[in-house]
């Protein structure tokens, strides 16, 4: 018998393997590859009109350029990049906060399949249309003269108008929230849904508080959920730079900014070397949220 | 919408190639008569007029498809997709890139019927009456010619090549809001003024905002450039030091870089105080709102574009694309920009297509004779009133420095990273 599964193990591995195949040369030829290229064009030189294929390490250092000398300061890319992770807990926290509180209503609340369904389907209304329409459409209800700032005018709450509404951290905060937010309230409503209902009951039954049963046994089981909706709205924050130029009338530095701007004035090596390095930071962050929770096993 | 459009064209180019190689083999007229006249126009937004476009159709044949992109785009296509346009209508600080890249073919001035009519701003650096006008930076004059068809060198004397024939030019300056301001300005200082604190706005494409801020930096008497256009180390740390600190007390509402995008901060209210295109000012104009484009007494900041033919565009191409700016130079197309506050390359033929009312109001200051309208037939400007710095010879003789890419331009890029980061 053993020594019959063994072939048998082999033929499937080969099969899956072969099922693999497709995805896994869509995956070499579309990420891997182009991967592979930015990180060689990142240590190339470059002049005003073109690449040089020369090795040199002068996009990193000129990247990180006074750094040394402006300690304890920090550098514009130590400084952008603290901004950046900033906003990105900010908007973090709140999505996870308003996300899990809409999950938690839909899963528990909402008692029927059809209208959990339906309510599911509800959320996505914003997404019928394009992110950047759905972050213009805030400009003229947040601007100076804008309906916001033209309501509190007319109810004699504000006698001037409110600048920091518009193109100030406050708008790209609540233009991010408004666009993540569904990222987060999916994956942690599968996991709410999953929860076997007899264990919320068993806790009932043992004495347990509402706010208990929602910290030791909800929490704890939605933790797969939290994880996935944050590494979608982690790694969005952290690459964004269309939310953070539009909401902040481009006057907030943001990681992918820099690399935008670099491309704009043809410096391709250099966007390349910061594009790297906005790569394996976003990595570090994903690992130390998958070291908090094993997503694997807990699919 | 520019990448569709650039699909569809590849796929013409693709075709045309064919057809010229079928042409070339067995020279037959019936192909060429089926042949549809087509020619990819790359720029910015602000160049391309869908009523240009219309009218080059009815009066050659040859229709437009504009590829639409930013200022820094274009540069961007221009050296890494030459085969995605035919005809590209850049500015001439970029030439500074763009031409040692190779991707530009050298303009036959010999082609080019009107040529010794353009203006003498371009190739010498001149008014028409003779007067010198401001040469830092990329002034035109110094970028117009190459030393020869195949060279990537610039030639100081008028060649036969010339690296872009001109299409429209002007003399930027601050734009306000009057109404919103209520009392003059005068100086370049200004858009540092904490009077308007979170209200002024500075232009973010680094090659044209850095001029500006070196405007302002020497309005208020800091410092004195050599060359604005072409600033050391030690002043490109200091101009954006100056501009790092207005920033951190909240002097800037927002940064723009698109034509529309300033169009909109003006006229919502957002900026009183701004760096502007001229026409950019008319569109907030014409929605009936106050907008003014301010002469300083420190000068304009100039610009200028034109065309130039992507390397591989040859045979009846390049013909049509001859076709097209002569017919461009002709004057039409000349009218239809000094109307909107542009100044054309050559100005007789556009005189004659222009009313003499008009050309009194726009070219020489005068007030105008009866109600100004804009090429779409919206009333600009009540008869009496005078345009905004009056005549081309004010404007234009007005002019301290030209858009740049400097020796240091990439130290610059690099700071001015750092000012959007402050």
């Amino acid at each position: 018998m053993i020594t019959d599964a063994a072939p048998a193990r082999r033929h499937l591995a080969i099969s899956a393997r072969l099922q693999a195949l497709p995805l896994g040369l869509v995956f070499a030829a579309f990420f891997v590859l182009p991967l592979v290229l930015v990180v060689v064009v990142s240590f190339w030189d470059y002049n005003d009109y073109q690449i040089i294929p020369s090795f040199t390490l002068r996009s990193y250092t000129e990247s990180f350029e006074g750094c040394l000398d402006e300690l304890p300061g920090l550098c514009t890319i130590f400084r952008t990049y603290a901004s950046t992770a900033r906003f990105c807990a900010i908007v973090w926290a709140l999505t996870l906060v308003i996300g899990f509180t809409v999950a938690y209503f839909l899963a528990f609340h909402v008692r029927s399949s059809l209208w959990q369904m339906v309510l599911a389907l509800v959320c996505t209304i914003p997404f019928w249309t394009s992110n950047v329409i759905r972050m213009i459409s805030w400009i003229p209800l947040l601007g100076r003269n804008g309906l916001v700032n033209g309501g509190l005018q007319t109810l004699h709450l504000m006698d001037r108008p409110v600048e920091w509404l518009l193109y100030s951290d406050f708008s790209v905060v609540l233009a991010f929230v408004h666009l993540l937010t569904f990222f987060m309230v999916v994956p942690i409503l599968n996991s709410l849904l999953r929860i076997d209902r007899s264990l919320i009951e068993a806790a009932y039954d043992a004495g347990a508080s509402g706010r208990q049963t929602l910290w030791t046994v909800v929490l704890p089981l939605a933790k797969p959920g939290i994880v996935i909706g944050s590494i979608f709205v982690v790694t969005i924050v952290m690459g964004d730079f269309v939310t953070f130029g539009v909401m902040g009338g481009q006057q907030i530095a943001s990681a992918g900014k820099i690399i935008e701007t670099r491309l704009a004035a043809l410096q391709f090596p250099p966007a390349a070397a910061n594009a790297v390095i906005l790569l394996a930071i976003t990595l570090i962050i994903i690992r130390v949220l998958t070291r908090i929770v094993d997503i694997r096993r807990e699919l | 919408m520019s990448d569709e459009l650039n699909g569809v064209s590849r796929r013409n180019i693709i075709k045309g190639a064919g057809a010229l190689a079928g042409a070339a083999a067995f020279p037959m007229p019936a192909v060429h008569a089926q042949e549809p006249k087509v020619l990819r126009y790359l720029g910015t937004a602000v160049n391309q007029s869908a009523e240009i476009a219309r009218k080059v159709e009815a009066d050659l044949g040859i229709k437009i498809e504009y590829v639409a992109v930013t200022t820094d785009d274009v540069t961007k296509r221009v050296i890494t997709q030459p085969g995605s346009y035919d005809l590209v209508d850049t500015e001439y600080f970029s030439l500074k890139k763009l031409v040692p890249s190779g991707n530009l073919q050298a303009m036959d001035a010999n082609k080019i019927k009107l040529f010794d009519k353009i203006t003498p701003v371009f190739t010498k650096g001149e008014l028409p009456s003779g007067k010198r006008i401001g040469d830092q930076g990329t002034a035109p004059r110094k970028v117009m010619f190459l030393e020869g068809q195949r060279s990537t060198k610039f030639s100081s004397a008028p060649t036969e090549w010339a690296t872009l024939i001109p299409t429209v030019y002007n003399a930027d300056t601050l734009g306000i809001r009057p109404d919103l301001i209520g009392r003059p300005i005068e100086s370049w200082a200004e858009l540092l003024n904490s009077q308007f604190k979170g209200k002024a706005a500075i232009l973010n494409i680094p090659s044209i905002g850095i001029m500006d801020a070196a405007m302002v930096v020497e309005a208020t008497g800091k410092h004195t450039y050599a060359d604005k256009g072409n600033m050391t180390r030690a002043e490109i740390d200091m101009t954006t030091n100056l501009l790092k600190e207005a920033k951190r007390s909240g002097q800037f509402r927002a940064f723009w870089t698109d034509f529309n995008e300033s169009v909109n901060l003006m006229a919502s209210g957002e900026t009183v105080i701004q760096s502007m295109w001229s026409p950019a000012v008319t569109a907030v104009r014409s929605k009936g709102i106050a907008c003014k484009f301010q002469p300083l007494k420190e000068g304009y900041r100039s610009w200028a574009s034109g065309f130039a033919l992507s390397r591989g565009v040859s045979g009846r191409k390049q013909e049509w694309a001859y076709e097209f700016i002569n017919w461009f130079l002709s004057g039409w197309a000349g009218a239809y920009l000094n109307r909107q506050g542009y100044y054309s390359a050559v100005l007789d033929t556009a005189k004659a297509n222009m009313a003499a009312d008009e050309w009194a109001y726009w070219m020489e200051g005068k007030p105008a004779a009866q109600d100004i309208k804009a090429p779409d037939g919206t009333l600009l400007e009540k008869a009496g009133s005078v345009r905004d710095g009056g005549s081309y010879d004010e404007r234009m003789g007005g002019v301290a420095c030209w858009n740049s890419v400097m020796d240091e331009n990439d130290y610059m890029v690099r700071k001015w990273n750092e000012f959007i980061a402050a």
